[in-house]
Parts: C-alpha cells; sequence; structure tokens
C-alpha cells in the first residue's frame, strides 16, 4: 500500500518533501495515474497538491497574469483574464482532452510532465511564460524553454514545486492562432500542433513573429529563422511555404503510433499556411 | 484511513487503502456499481462521477480524494431534479442501447446543462466529448441531451 499525503498549505508540504524524497508529486493525476495503471511509474509515496488553497487562482500580475500551479485547466479556460487577453491559451485549453480531464488536469500539471505534446505548451512558449519554482526557502524563475529541458524533464530539484506561471501581456499582438492536428477530435494527443502569436500592421505587414510547434522534436520545436523571415512580409502563402521550410530545420519528430515522422514534419509546416487569409 | 464524504446525499464513512482508485472505492467497496469502468485510463468517460458539482473520471482519481466532497453517482440521478429529466429523456429517446455509457454520459449531460441553459448540438457533442459510446452513433444521444435541456428550462 502506498502512503499518499494531502497536505493543506505549503507549510505542511515542505517538510513532507524533505522526509519523502522519492514521494510522486500530483495535482490532477491525469498523467501519473494512467502510468501508474499501465505499470510505467510505481511511487511508493504520492503526495497531492490539490488541497492547498495558495496554489490556485489567476489574478493580474504587473502589465501581465499570473495563474496559480494547482489552477484546474477548466478555471482556466474559463477564467475572463484570460479569455480577454491570451487568446492563443484559450484556445489550446478548448482543444485539451475532454470536460473531465479539464477539471482535473492543472497548468502546473501540464508544464511539469513536460511532454512534448502538452497542449498548453506552445502557447506559453509564444507568450514567453515564465515559470516560478518554489521550495522550502526560496522563489526562483525560469523561462518556460529553459525550465522544460527535455521529454517529462524540467529544472525541478528535490523540494521543489512549481508553484505558478506567470504571462506577459502580449501587448499589440493582434494575431493568436493555435491549432492541433491528431487522430480525433477530442482527447486527441497531438500528432502536431502550431501555436502563433503575431503583430501585423494595419497595412498587413508583419513586424513580430513567434511560433511554437509541438509533437515534432523532444521538447516544443521553436524556429528563429521562421520568425526573423517573416519580419516586414506579408502573410501570404508564399511566404508562409518559405517559412514552414525553414521551419523545418527545428523539427525533429518521431515515428510513433500516431503518425510517422515524415508525415509529422509535412503537417507541421503545413500548420503555418492556415495563416493566410 | 478513515474517508467521509456525501455520496448521493448520503453520508459515508470507511476505511480504505488512501491509494484505492475512487472507482474501485464506490464499486467494491460499497457496491454502488452504476459507475462504470470502462478503459481505466481517463479516455472513456464511462467511469465520470460529480465532485462538488464538476464531472470527474473516478478511474484517476484516489479515494482519499473524495474525503469531504460531495459526490453524485448514477444512483442519485433518479432523486436528483435537475439528472432526473436527463434519464427519462434517454429512455424515451432510445440514447440508450448496452448501457455501459449511459452513466457517464447523463453526468456529463448534467454537468454541461448546469453550465449551458440552451446547449447548440455542437456545444452537447463538446460537453460529451470525454464519453465514448460504441453502440447509438451518438445522435439519439444528442436528441436525447437537448430534450432534457427542454425540459429542465420548461420546469417539466
Amino acid at each position: 500500500m502506498r502512503k499518499v499525503f494531502f497536505p493543506r498549505t505549503l507549510d505542511e508540504l515542505w517538510p513532507l518533501l524533505e522526509s519523502e524524497p522519492g514521494a510522486a508529486i500530483f495535482s490532477g493525476g491525469t498523467d501519473l495515474f494512467v502510468k501508474m495503471r499501465a505499470g510505467s511509474a510505481d511511487p511508493g509515496v504520492l503526495i497531492g497538491l490539490e488541497r492547498i488553497g495558495e496554489l490556485r487562482g489567476i489574478r493580474r500580475e504587473g502589465d501581465g497574469v499570473r495563474i496559480g500551479a494547482c489552477t484546474s485547466l477548466k478555471s482556466v479556460l474559463e477564467d475572463p483574464l484570460v479569455r480577454s487577453g491570451l487568446k492563443v491559451l484559450e484556445t489550446a485549453l478548448k482543444a485539451l482532452g475532454s470536460p473531465q480531464i479539464r477539471n482535473m488536469g492543472t497548468i502546473g500539471g501540464n508544464v511539469c510532465t513536460a511532454s512534448p505534446a502538452g497542449d498548453t505548451l506552445p502557447p506559453l512558449y509564444v507568450l514567453r511564460a515564465e515559470v516560478e519554482i518554489r521550495s522550502a526557502g526560496s522563489t526562483r524563475r525560469a523561462p518556460i524553454g529553459e525550465f522544460i529541458t527535455g521529454p517529462g524533464k524540467t529544472l525541478l530539484g528535490r523540494g521543489e514545486i512549481i508553484a505558478g506561471i506567470r504571462v506577459p501581456a502580449p501587448q499589440g499582438l493582434n494575431l493568436h492562432h493555435f491549432e492541433k492536428v491528431g487522430q480525433r477530435k477530442a482527447l486527441a494527443i497531438a500528432v502536431a500542433s502550431l501555436a502563433a502569436l503575431m503583430r501585423i500592421s494595419p497595412e498587413g505587414v508583419i513586424e513580430e513573429a513567434r511560433l511554437a510547434w509541438g509533437s515534432v522534436a523532444p521538447t516544443v520545436a521553436v524556429s528563429v529563422g521562421a520568425e526573423e523571415f517573416l519580419k516586414g512580409k506579408a502573410l501570404t502563402r508564399p511566404v508562409l511555404e518559405e517559412a514552414a521550410r525553414i521551419a523545418e530545420a527545428s523539427f525533429f519528430p518521431i515515428d510513433d503510433i500516431r503518425a510517422t515522422a515524415g508525415y509529422r514534419k509535412a503537417v507541421a509546416g503545413n500548420l503555418l499556411l492556415r495563416l493566410c487569409k | 484511513m478513515k474517508i467521509d464524504f456525501l455520496l448521493n446525499g448520503k453520508k459515508i464513512e470507511l476505511d480504505a487503502a488512501p491509494d484505492r482508485r475512487a472507482v474501485d472505492l464506490l464499486r467494491e467497496d460499497l457496491g454502488w456499481t452504476g459507475t462504470k469502468e470502462g478503459c481505466g485510463s481517463g479516455e472513456c468517460g464511462a467511469c465520470t462521477i460529480l465532485v462538488d458539482g464538476e464531472s470527474r473520471l473516478s478511474c484517476l482519481m484516489l479515494a482519499a480524494q473524495l474525503s469531504g466532497k460531495k459526490v453524485v453517482t448514477i444512483e442519485g440521478a433518479a432523486g436528483d431534479p435537475e439528472i432526473r429529466p436527463i434519464q427519462e429523456s434517454f429512455v424515451e429517446l432510445g440514447a440508450v442501447q448496452c448501457g455501459f455509457c449511459s452513466p457517464g454520459m447523463i453526468l456529463s449531460a448534467s454537468a454541461l446543462l448546469k453550465s449551458r441553459q440552451y446547449p447548440s448540438r455542437e456545444e452537447i457533442k463538446e460537453g460529451l466529448c470525454g464519453n465514448l459510446c460504441r453502440c447509438t452513433g451518438y445522435h439519439k444521444i444528442v436528441d436525447a441531451v437537448g430534450e432534457a435541456a427542454r425540459r429542465l428550462k420548461d420546469g417539466e
């Protein structure tokens, strides 16, 4: 029988992390319990964060939004600050899992799981989100792209948890786009996904472009080359086709049960073409 | 570990291993077998229950997570004026074939209708997208949820 703890405050959590260094920490449990059932995880101790109120909630912070790590995906999706200012994240959340999964899963969990297919990750990359890492004695922050170091791997050290995600307001970025290609509409794990955030001038010229792809590399793929190429150009099909060709150098997809590497690469590039009117 | 919660309005207090799954506690320890287990990994929705009014998957929950919560399973539907009309319209409109998905489907529909009074067909499909049915082809289920929405609105 496993030991299970549900601390109610951070002050209760810290000594537990100290005394149970091998514990699996979970929030919604929608990834961990699937792995435990499949036999790919078998922790002796479980620490659930769901009863720690300090880790939940969404508030304005500076010119951005701070989302507590254990805020459910549903609460994030329905939050007025998210709906009004973070459209790219809202669109991705709508495509994530199912109502039940969104009621249970949390944004911090999606980030910590660090799956190449995590649906909130490409939006958080283009939004330049920062992860707030806390331990008993300290708080540090890391950009999401540095926090996630590999598939399932993050900067979190012993005794540390994610306390929140800080998302700066995407000021002036007037084009928010997210699309996921999966094997079905609901509950699909992405075969490939794209989040795009752009600033388009009234004349239709791209002044800034931020792009991030899911499921085509060990972590979220970005292409500075494609972003630079797009600058100063119009959103036309030939321009986007060329940007997709440049971005391909950043894709290192794999073959798996959902798709072949070749298919992933082609679809990931083609997702960009949706941006032309 | 002592676990106490409200199950379909009834106070439950029992001793269970804290890492026991909620679905096993309901079905095996308590004998409430209305909640079904399909895939056991969060994809089929057969094990859906309402926890504090929100739809959750009891196969991906620990028994200890029920502690202090208000839990509704399909056994509580008949006595709940907001769920009973859904159950009735499922029966009357032929939305049930083998019946295995029905408990989860009805509870997901109830969660949907609490947040959307007049859902479109598309919204009903989205609200039920976490529940698989392998018999009906979904049309009659969507019909039944639409009909239940009308009945709930009219207070029939």
